[in-house]
């Protein structure tokens, strides 16, 4: 069984580098992290904060951040040794994509869930009148209802609604793309496709600039509790098992401070089993709500942590399980089939290029290596090899289609919706 | 050899800080400078436009929003972040230090964009150093306001001249290793309690 980091020891290292200079006792014991004031940060934060990093002896040296363009140029421009970082932009970085791709390698995911796509009230009034289910969650439901109502403004020569994401390269991005997909809607051509930035999404729906977005906790629960939009879809209608943010990493950092990274994993991984741990939940919320952290309501947070929605300004609910997974089912260990999954919607939506080069430097991007080495064999999960995805009960896509890496070009073309295949960016037609 | 006047826009929330690297821009001889404070129409302004060189604050969280313009449109050539010349670590340390960051059409000379980073640099800086020295100036204003305030309530309390008042600060604050402000605002704080 191989994977293909290790097949391809060289392909993550990045080309043009310095030559790592490995130092005896390695003297970086403080790390400076930049994260997005997101509930994702969780284990970072928790390991900073809980004595996780001081255990390991390190000391960790959170600065928050504005946008992902300033924490991908801070890591690349050494400023940030590690970062707080959407999963798909260390594959983006890695396949030469954006404005500034700069080698980045991730050896930990910091779990999965916590997105959702929120709609304006109006927007969905009109999806109930074309025979949405409404009470009945169904996100896929949800899409072919918003299909019926977009084919109604198209017809009557009303403006695409706008809608909002966070970054070019997000699982934000990719998940409001594959829902609207999934409900016969063409995101590059029905929609407009908008970036704003999370903690502006509620003010911005409010004042009409945008119809709808898909972005992380605790934003989507701020909007429906103002009374401003409904929850239509969260991340676990769309994929339960896509990865949403990771530690990223220059490789040639990592080289040269190979103890300090493992030091960090260990630090990390009993952060993340800490957050995972129902009873610590009050505690964690508390902090996360600080506004030096992500600074929204306590008991917001609290909420979005239990995964308990308030999916619309009338208080209708829904209790989706593991809303947030920190730690559990190997949700830490960064498989290089994820990072390929992203690469699959990269291509699909014209982003990327399919070419067998570019299918091993997206894998490349992952490093379970580096995972193993600080954690062990224990830690790793028994199926390590790059695997078929959506093929097992609780982990199916929405669509049902199955993703086999193997495949790459197969899988995209199974879609009716997507980008030509010529490999570049699609026109915009406003 | 003449070449085309390079087309700057320059993004930037803060007008005064904005106003001044416009100004150096026009000093530099640039001539087609546009300035914006606001993220409303600024992605009607890039497209129409169509600048070689921007300009953006670090600290402007509208940067993913260009991102995504920039991965949407061609209309803005091939932009590429921060510089041109990845290899001078020394310059772009020394940007992200001040606070700018920077959209360059790939392709550009850099001995034609590198002076217009470099004076935005130098101008960011400029203005922080103002701030810092506007709120220094500031902050000398407050503590000889507490000084005289504190010599007030010595004599007053104490029956002591203005000259006595200030010796028994001084040495107090000698005493303490103390700033003369920092005794004086103890004073001063205290008196509020005991009167």
């Amino acid at each position: 069984m191989t994977t293909i980091d290790n097949s391809r020891p060289g392909a993550a290292m990045g080309e043009g580098l310095p030559a790592p200079v490995r130092m005896g006792g390695e003297g970086a014991r403080t790390i400076r992290a930049g994260f997005i004031p997101l509930v994702d940060a969780a284990v970072l934060i928790a390991a900073a904060e809980l004595g996780f990093a001081r255990k390991e002896g390190l000391t960790l040296d959170l600065v928050k951040d504005v946008s992902w363009a300033n924490v991908r140029d801070r890591l690349a421009f050494r400023q940030f040794d590690i970062a707080h970082m959407l999963s798909p932009m260390p594959v983006a970085a890695m396949l030469g994509l954006g404005s500034n791709p700069s080698p980045t390698i991730a050896p930990f995911s910091l779990g999965r869930g916590g997105n959702a796509i929120t709609l304006s009230n109006r927007l969905f009034q009109r999806m109930q009148e074309e025979g949405d289910p409404g009470e009945v969650e169904s996100a896929l439901a949800h899409a072919r209802a918003l299909a019926a109502v977009l084919s109604r403004m198209r017809n009557g020569g009303e403006p695409a609604p706008r809608l909002g994401v966070t970054h070019p390269f997000s699982s934000h991005n990719y998940e409001v793309r594959y829902w609207l997909a999934a409900g016969g809607i063409d995101p590059d051509r029905d929609v407009k496709l908008v970036v704003v930035p999370p903690p502006l999404t509620s003010d911005a729906l409010a004042a009409g600039a945008i119809d709808g977005f898909c972005v992380g906790a605790p934003w989507n629960m701020v909007a429906s509790e103002r009374g401003l939009g409904r929850i239509v879809a969260a991340k676990q209608d769309i994929w339960p098992s896509a990865p949403e943010k990771v530690i990223g990493m220059r490789p040639e950092w990592a080289e040269s401070n190979a103890e300090t990274v493992s030091r960090l994993l260990l630090a990390l991984d009993q952060a993340a089993r800490w957050c995972d741990e129902p009873a610590n939940r009050g505690t964690l919320a508390e902090l996360l709500a600080a506004p030096r952290y992500v600074g929204a309501p306590v008991e917001i947070i609290r909420r979005v942590l239990a995964g308990e929605f308030t999916i619309d300004a009338a208080g209708n609910r829904r209790v989706i399980d593991d809303y947030f997974v920190f730690h559990r089912e190997h949700a830490n260990y960064p498989r290089p089939g994820q990072a390929l999954w992203l690469y699959s919607q990269m291509v699909r939506w014209g982003q990327a290029r399919l070419s067998p080069e570019m299918q091993a430097l997206a894998a490349a991007a992952y490093r379970p290596d580096l995972y193993r080495q600080a954690l062990g064999k224990a830690a790793i999960p028994a199926d390590t090899a790059i695997r078929i995805e959506g093929d097992r009960p609780g982990d199916r896509f929405m669509d049902g289609h199955v993703f086999d890496p193997a495949d790459i070009e197969a899988y995209v073309r199974s879609f009716p919706v997507r980008a030509s295949m010529a490999g570049v960016s699609v026109e915009q037609e406003s | 050899m003449t070449h085309r006047d390079l087309t700057i826009l320059v993004i930037d929330e803060n007008a005064i800080r904005a106003s001044i690297i416009e100004e150096g821009l026009h000093e530099a001889g640039h001539r087609k400078v546009t300035v914006i404070h606001e993220v409303q129409g600024m992605v009607r302004t890039i497209e129409t436009l169509r600048p070689d060189v921007i300009v953006i604050d670090i600290e402007n969280p509208n940067r993913d929003m260009m991102e995504h313009l920039f991965q949407l449109t061609r209309t803005v050539g091939r932009p590429i972040a921060m510089f041109v010349d990845r290899s001078d670590t020394a310059s772009i340390e020394a940007a992200v230090e001040a606070g700018v960051s920077a959209y360059v059409v790939d392709g550009l000379k850099k001995e034609r964009v590198k002076p217009i980073l470099d004076m935005a640099v130098s101008r960011f800086n400029a203005f922080s150093r103002l701030q810092r020295e506007l709120a220094d100036a500031k902050s000398a204003l407050e503590e000889r306001k507490v000084i005289e305030r504190a010599k007030g309530i010595l004599m007053k309390m104490r029956g002591l001249s203005e000259d006595e008042a200030f010796a028994l600060l001084r040495q107090t604050a000698m005493n303490e290793k103390k700033k003369i402000s920092e005794i004086a605002q103890s004073v001063v704080t205290a008196a509020g309690l005991l009167m």
